[in-house]
């Protein structure tokens, strides 16, 4: 699933079109930006607004696991971990020590950043299959511990997360910027010399560090950024439903950012946007099909794999380039 | 003090002893060829130099510092680069990308340079991609650049793999069967481009089966058979030696 399967880079050897300069620019960040913000202009119900807050959040989740999954193809099966840890750290905080949202931001970072590297350093020693089952393993042992634990209230969870604002479009508007910003950074460090590292690891580890990349401590680096944006949305994710349960963090969750990522276009930031949004509002537009929209949902996802097994919008060798 | 000392280097894999007391010495601006039947042991003890197998007993020195036990990217910091027998090339990403992978070692860019596009951030990137293209005009590659490393013609992958070697500045190269699978005219090409690359003050150990080439290019032939060095010389006198004629035709022992 990470490195084999078919072809993502259809249209490497085109010239550039009209259509693929405005998809290569960052016009279509733009854009993706404006719709966001101007979509609680077109419908602003508070049931509307909770679904886009939501959606965005999943945004950040898949720009997170794209960078681990994506960039560095480590397939990563318990990505929700991180996303509990975050809101995990931010519920305690906040309801049992009192802090106001926003000063949990640097201790989710530290706690992230420690979850990464406690979940990282054993397990990426592992290849493929392998890191994949053991993955799945951390997610689950992370649900299970908040499900024990008094602190995190044990399977009824925490409730009473102080809000960063009352008012819901606001607060629409403050998660829509800061997924914003943790999309470019995602984008951005792609483009770095450490997403390079990323990508010369997934196609081909040895090669890579036969060119002196450590790869150990690279795919670690893979690893702890795609925990900080998830634990990041973990704080969002919490402050908007004010109440988290282990029931929130199940490997369902992970299955579904994963999908996002693979259904977007692995490794493309627009693509795995798109994949995510689709992903998050596709169950509401099939609201009226009641006990048939999961079954119609899973339909669609098998068509879009089948007609576009790269993606929606895929990654183009061309994409470091810029 | 040679650029790289080998002495004395053993590999074990259970019960197979795949070099067998291997010593042999590089020095600065060589150009030495490794040859020898199949199996015996040229690439296992190129991969021992670079650290993707770890010898069992031995000493490996690049200009008197140790080698042996470091990991492959630790190797590729000290200085030396190397190609790969079946190519390796990143075949997804643009054959830029491939050889700006030779710029890991040396461009200085943090993380929040890349978060900020900060001037620094900027600047190392520009380099990076000047010196890429440098090197792709240096092994004089013809092919889209941008397009995915896997869409070039076979022999303009060898050379694009050479680039992104080259691009890491490597002291040492090691080129494993460069000319494998060439036509004449491409062999006749990379003859040349082993010479520039000599020429830029760059040691180069080749594995090689084209003898042709081995003698044209070699300054100094160290011959293999079943893990253990049994020539090492002058081309000339190398394939006028005994033991090498007995070890590639086969004497009345090994027959």
């Amino acid at each position: 699933m990470t490195t084999t399967g078919q072809p993502r880079l259809l249209g490497t050897d085109k010239p550039p079109t009209l259509v693929s300069r405005l998809m290569d620019n960052r016009w279509a960040g733009l854009a993706g930006l404006l719709v966001a913000v101007l979509a609680p202009f077109v419908i602003a119900t508070p049931y509307a607004l909770s679904v886009m807050t939501s959606a965005a959040i999943f945004v950040m989740l898949a720009a997170g696991l794209n960078i681990v999954v994506g960039y560095c193809g480590l397939l990563d099966l318990g990505y929700v971990a991180f996303f509990a840890v975050g809101a995990y750290t931010a519920g305690v905080l906040t309801t049992r020590v009192g802090l106001p949202l926003l000063a949990t931001v640097p201790a989710v970072l530290v706690v992230t950043v420690i979850a990464g590297v406690v979940i990282g350093a054993p397990t990426l020693r592992l290849r493929s299959d392998y890191l994949a089952i053991v993955t799945l393993g951390f997610g689950e042992i992370i649900r299970i511990t908040a499900n024990n634990l008094d602190v995190t209230g044990g399977p009824s969870g925490i409730y009473g997360i102080p809000s960063l604002t009352a008012n819901p479009v606001v607060f629409y508007y403050v998660t829509v910027a800061v997924v914003a910003l943790a999309v470019l950074g995602a984008a951005r460090l792609g483009r770095s010399r450490m997403g390079r590292a990323w990508r010369f690891i997934r196609e081909d580890e040895d090669a890579a560090e036969a060119m002196g990349v450590h790869t150990y401590k690279v795919k670690l680096a893979a690893y702890i950024a795609g925990a900080v944006w998830g634990g990041l949305a973990g704080v969002l994710f919490a402050a908007h439903l004010s109440a988290i349960s282990p029931t929130s963090f199940t490997f369902l969750q992970s299955a579904l950012v994963l999908m996002a990522v693979v259904l977007g276009g692995m490794g493309s930031i627009p693509g795995v946007v798109v994949g995510a949004v689709v992903i998050s509002l596709l169950p509401e537009f099939l609201r009226d099909l009641a006990d048939y929209r999961f079954f119609l949902f899973g339909v669609l996802l098998i068509v879009v794999m089948l007609v576009r097994p790269q993606g929606l919008w895929p990654a183009r060798s061309k994409e470091a380039l810029k | 003090m040679s650029l790289l000392e080998v002495e004395d280097l053993r590999l074990r894999f259970g019960g197979l002893l795949a070099i067998d007391g291997l010593s042999f010495s590089v020095e600065e601006g060589e150009i030495v060829s490794v040859i020898g039947p199949n199996g015996a042991g040229k690439t296992s003890a190129f991969n021992c130099v670079t650290g993707f197998y770890r010898a069992s007993s031995g000493r490996l020195a690049l200009r008197g510092e140790n080698l042996l036990g470091l990991r492959p990217s630790a190797v590729a910091a000290r200085g030396i680069a190397r190609t790969f027998q079946n190519l390796r090339l990143f075949g997804e990403l643009s054959v830029l990308d491939n050889v700006r992978a030779g710029a890991h070692l040396w461009l200085r860019q943090g993380i929040l340079d890349a978060l900020l596009h900060t001037p620094r951030y900027r600047r190392s990137e520009r380099e990076c991609t000047e010196q890429a293209h440098h090197w792709l005009d240096f092994v004089g590659l013809r092919g889209d650049r941008y397009g995915a490393a896997r869409n070039l013609p076979y022999g303009e992958q060898r050379r694009a793999e050479i680039a992104r070697a080259l691009a890491r500045r490597p002291d040492l190269l090691l080129l494993d069967e460069p000319a494998a699978g060439l036509n004449q005219g491409e062999k006749a090409e990379m003859l040349d481009l082993i010479r520039r690359v000599q020429g830029l003050g760059i040691a180069i150990v080749l594995i090689e089966h084209d003898m042709g080439l081995v003698m044209d290019v070699s300054e100094r032939v160290v011959v293999l058979n079943f893990g253990q060095k049994i020539a090492d010389g002058r081309p000339d006198d190398v394939r006028k030696d005994p033991a090498v004629i007995a070890a590639y035709l086969g004497s009345e022992a090994h027959a």
